[in-house]
């Protein structure tokens, strides 16, 4: 048995076999740091009132993200426009921690005049990107804290027959700065067949209007089948309708989370219930990946963007160089533009009178040697 | 011999009159007045008093107006004055009398056989020998018919058939068509009429008006659903109320046009809406800024039954505390929704209007399906985790709703209506007639108060 076949084999761990050197270790390693540094997440979460968001995400890592919660009502709501809330939580699961920042949006979608309501939560993800863009280029590179949006669960009413036309509009306008993973909402409305036309029906509409949802990553050939089988069922079920609740009650003889009807109990934890179980193993399994995505592709699209349009970071007095590019120029690089071509003016100027100081000394000079006409 | 025969008797009073030898036949009831009866009291007790009745001028109006309730001797002046005129035949006396039995003539059939009847009623008096009634002293005597009012009307409303206008108003998907379908148990809503390819939401809210004729037990209805696709659905929904409101008023108008005309037709084709359903989303939380705008401007112009669409979504407490929530800040903003507490007319209305008013909104759950529950069909709506019953009171609250809007108080809603809302309507229209006038006429305002219709 060659060398070669004896690593394929999985035999990292022995140092007694020959030509072992030992990179191998390397995964274990940044494991263990990544362990003592912790994770970070921000997941933001939008949709109108009354669909379910905060119960879900309390069901989701099952906690009790907003304690003291008013729901204002219905005039005091006419007044509001849209906030933003971000809640962080720490959440220590077997050594491993998770510094888990949720962003909620409410008022989204509750005015009668929905026009303008997204322009905060879009304020909102590029201020973080600014402001990660200002930490990165910055001097001091150590602790960069990433408030970024990672990922967006959209809520979309059980009740409709499709996307409503704010819906559209909002997915429209973020899918190119942060991942979007659509979700039903409040899924124990539909009955199953309810549950597929609904499902198909809003997949054609993403279609239709050239939206970009997340697309959970195919699974890599060298992974186990289960693994695979898991990826297949996942991307299948997009978008997942779910059920949340922390409510214990008692089905069948065990405590189970769920709703309590006088018809039955909704189980959160029933695959042939709702997709609970698939949107936790979903977010679980691709929180790097989302992660990634975001830095590699929604982050990377802000940054060249803003960096086109402005050639200064002024803060720390360092200097990006413009590129000669188009864009639209904001305006004190007009003015530093203006100021230099008057300098140069100046400068034009300034040679021109001394060529004609210079020439009338000439002439001065030349007077007395001969007659100018 | 015009005399109107009750078709339904009571058990303790039969009318069994007949002639005494020697008696006249025409007179109304109480022709052994005149034969060789025996003086007797006679309680004098007027069954059903019909206001309308009284005003064709008989004598009757001498006596006690309700109730009347006097020792007539036989030979009393009173009672003699009812035989006369045919103009007596509609008033109902029914007589109770005090002493045992005597021989009580019993009324000749030929006199019933100038009734018509319809074919469901028999006369029970006829040729029947005076029952006595085993408890106390009663007796019976010429009953005169007045309660036989109501089924003349009965028969009238059958043969004119009913009209009912509903309007259903939410965003879309909220089972409005299921709903209207559901209860009137046929296909009456505007999709099951239209052909549908995919649910389009349109880009302006449309008014669609459907009518149907259904029947049942040999009555007659026109129902018209009227539907407003496009309510709510938009970015921006203001003003979206703008379109329904003058739907609402012009009904209101062309019916007014119809009233005033010198020519009246002699039935106006009533189509002002009755009754609008509005259908609140199951939040769960409250109501939407949308929702109390809505209702607050169309409660002064129809009678608005608020519902909670879909409440399969939401368990019991949620549905409590939910409702709560509706009910406190319809209060909070002024909103009357039918039962309107302005609009009760008695203790007894009250009394019931307040049960309703404690309930309101019914959260229901649509369903034309029907499914196989504990060997009974029942319409409802299968899950993975049980049925959904919608008759079942334990389940929803439909049962309710259709009771409110069908079973009882379907008169009432469209009283209201035409008795309230109309009315204000037409103040409102005759005024500004009259501001309009006055003013080319040169007449100072405060003139026009006198002009009360």
């Amino acid at each position: 048995m060659s060398q070669a076949d004896k690593m394929k084999q999985g035999q990292f761990n022995n140092p007694e076999t020959p030509g072992y050197v030992g990179f191998a270790n390397l995964p274990n390693q940044v494991h263990r740091k990544s362990v003592k540094k912790g994770f970070e997440f921000t997941l933001m979460v939008v949709g109108e009132s009354g669909l379910g968001k905060s119960t879900l995400i309390n069901s989701l890592f099952l906690t009790d993200l907003y304690p003291e919660r008013i729901i204002p009502g219905a005039a005091e709501k006419i007044e509001r426009t849209v906030q933003i809330e971000a809640s962080t939580v720490e959440i220590e699961e077997r050594g491993v921690k998770l510094r888990l920042t949720v962003v909620d949006t409410p008022g989204y979608g509750d005015a009668i005049n929905s026009q303008d309501c997204f322009s905060t939560i879009i304020s909102y993800i590029d201020d973080q990107f600014e402001r990660y863009l200002h930490d990165e280029s910055g001097l001091n590179r150590r602790h960069i804290v990433d408030n970024r949006v990672h990922c967006c669960f959209y809520f979309i009413s059980p009740l409709g027959h499709g996307l409503k036309p704010l819906d559209v509009q909002f997915m429209k306008a973020i899918h190119n700065k942060v991942n979007v993973v659509p979700v039903i909402a409040k899924a124990d409305t539909l009955t199953l067949r309810e549950r597929e036309r609904l499902k198909r029906r809003v997949l054609d509409e993403i279609d239709e209007h050239g939206i970009k949802i997340y697309h959970l990553p195919d699974a890599e050939s060298d992974e186990d089948e289960d693994f695979k089988e898991q990826t297949r069922i996942l991307k299948a079920s997009i978008p997942f309708a779910v059920v949340g609740s922390n409510q214990q009650i008692e089905a069948k003889g065990k405590k189970v989370r769920g709703r309590l009807y006088p018809w039955g109990v909704v189980e959160v934890e029933n695959p042939e219930h709702n997709d609970f179980l698939k949107l936790r193993i979903m977010l679980i399994t691709h929180m790097q990946d989302l992660q990634e995505v975001t830095q590699d592709l929604h982050y990377e699209n802000f940054r060249s963007d803003r960096l086109k349009r402005g050639g200064r970071l002024s803060s720390h007095g360092y200097i990006l160089p413009l590129s000669p590019a188009k864009g639209p120029e904001p305006e004190e690089t007009d003015k530093d533009m203006i100021l230099q071509e008057k300098e140069a003016e100046l400068r034009r100027m300034q040679e021109m009178i001394a060529k004609m100081q210079l020439q009338m000394q000439k002439q001065g000079d030349g007077e007395g040697d001969g007659q100018h006409v | 011999m015009m005399f109107n025969f009750p078709v339904q008797l009571p058990a303790h009073l039969q009318l069994h009159l007949q002639p005494a030898e020697g008696a006249v036949s025409q007179v109304v009831g109480l022709t052994h007045l005149e034969g060789p009866c025996e003086r007797n009291e006679w309680d004098v007790v007027n069954a059903e008093p019909e206001e309308q009745m009284r005003g064709s001028g008989d004598t009757m109006s001498e006596s006690d107006p309700a109730g009347v309730k006097g020792h007539i001797s036989p030979e009393s002046s009173t009672m003699r004055t009812l035989g006369t005129g045919p103009s007596c035949t509609n008033t109902v006396v029914s007589l109770v009398r005090h002493e045992g039995p005597e021989v009580i003539p019993s009324y000749s059939s030929s006199a019933m056989s100038e009734v018509v009847m319809p074919d469901a009623m028999v006369s029970p008096a006829v040729g029947v020998p005076y029952v006595e009634n085993p408890g106390g002293p009663v007796g019976d005597f010429s009953y005169v018919g007045i309660d036989a009012i109501l089924e003349q009307m009965r028969r009238k409303a059958m043969k004119q058939g009913f009209e009912l206008n509903i309007m259903v108003v939410g965003q879309s998907g909220l089972g409005k068509s299921t709903l209207m379908n559901t209860l009137f148990k046929s296909k009456v809503s505007r999709k099951s009429v239209q052909a549908t390819g995919q649910e389009k939401i349109p880009k302006t809210i449309e008014i669609k008006s459907i009518s149907h004729d259904i029947e049942e037990k040999g009555v007659r209805m026109k129902l018209t659903v009227i539907d407003t696709p496009g309510f709510g659905d938009q970015i921006n929904n203001e003003n979206c109320w703008r379109p329904i409101m003058k739907f609402i008023n012009d009904q209101y108008e062309a019916y007014l046009q119809e009233e005033i005309n010198i020519n009246r037709k002699k039935r106006i084709p009533d189509s002002r809406v009755h009754c609008c359903i509005y259908f609140i989303p199951p939040t769960g939380h409250c109501l939407r800024p949308l929702d109390v705008e809505f209702m607050r401007r169309l409660s002064k112009v129809v009678n608005i039954v608020p519902v909670i669409a879909k409440a399969d979504t939401l368990t019991l407490e949620e549905r409590d505390f939910f409702k709560k929530k509706i009910r406190e800040e319809l209060r909070a903003n002024g909103i009357d929704v039918y039962p309107q507490k302005e609009f009760d007319e008695d203790a007894e209305d009250r009394m019931i209007n307040e049960k309703i008013r404690e309930m309101i909104p019914f959260a229901v759950v649509g369903s034309d399906q029907e499914y196989q529950v504990n060997g009974r069909r029942l319409l409802g709506r299968k899950t993975k985790w049980g049925t959904i019953e919608v008759e079942n009171i334990a389940h929803c609250e439909f049962a309710y709703l259709r009771d409110l809007l069908i079973r009882s108080h379907m008169q009432n809603i469209k009283d209201i209506t035409s008795s309230i809302h109309y009315e204000m309507y037409r103040v409102r229209r005759l005024n500004e007639n009259n501001t309009v006038l006055a003013h080319a006429n040169g007449v100072p305002e405060h003139h026009l108060a006198t002009h009360e219709m």
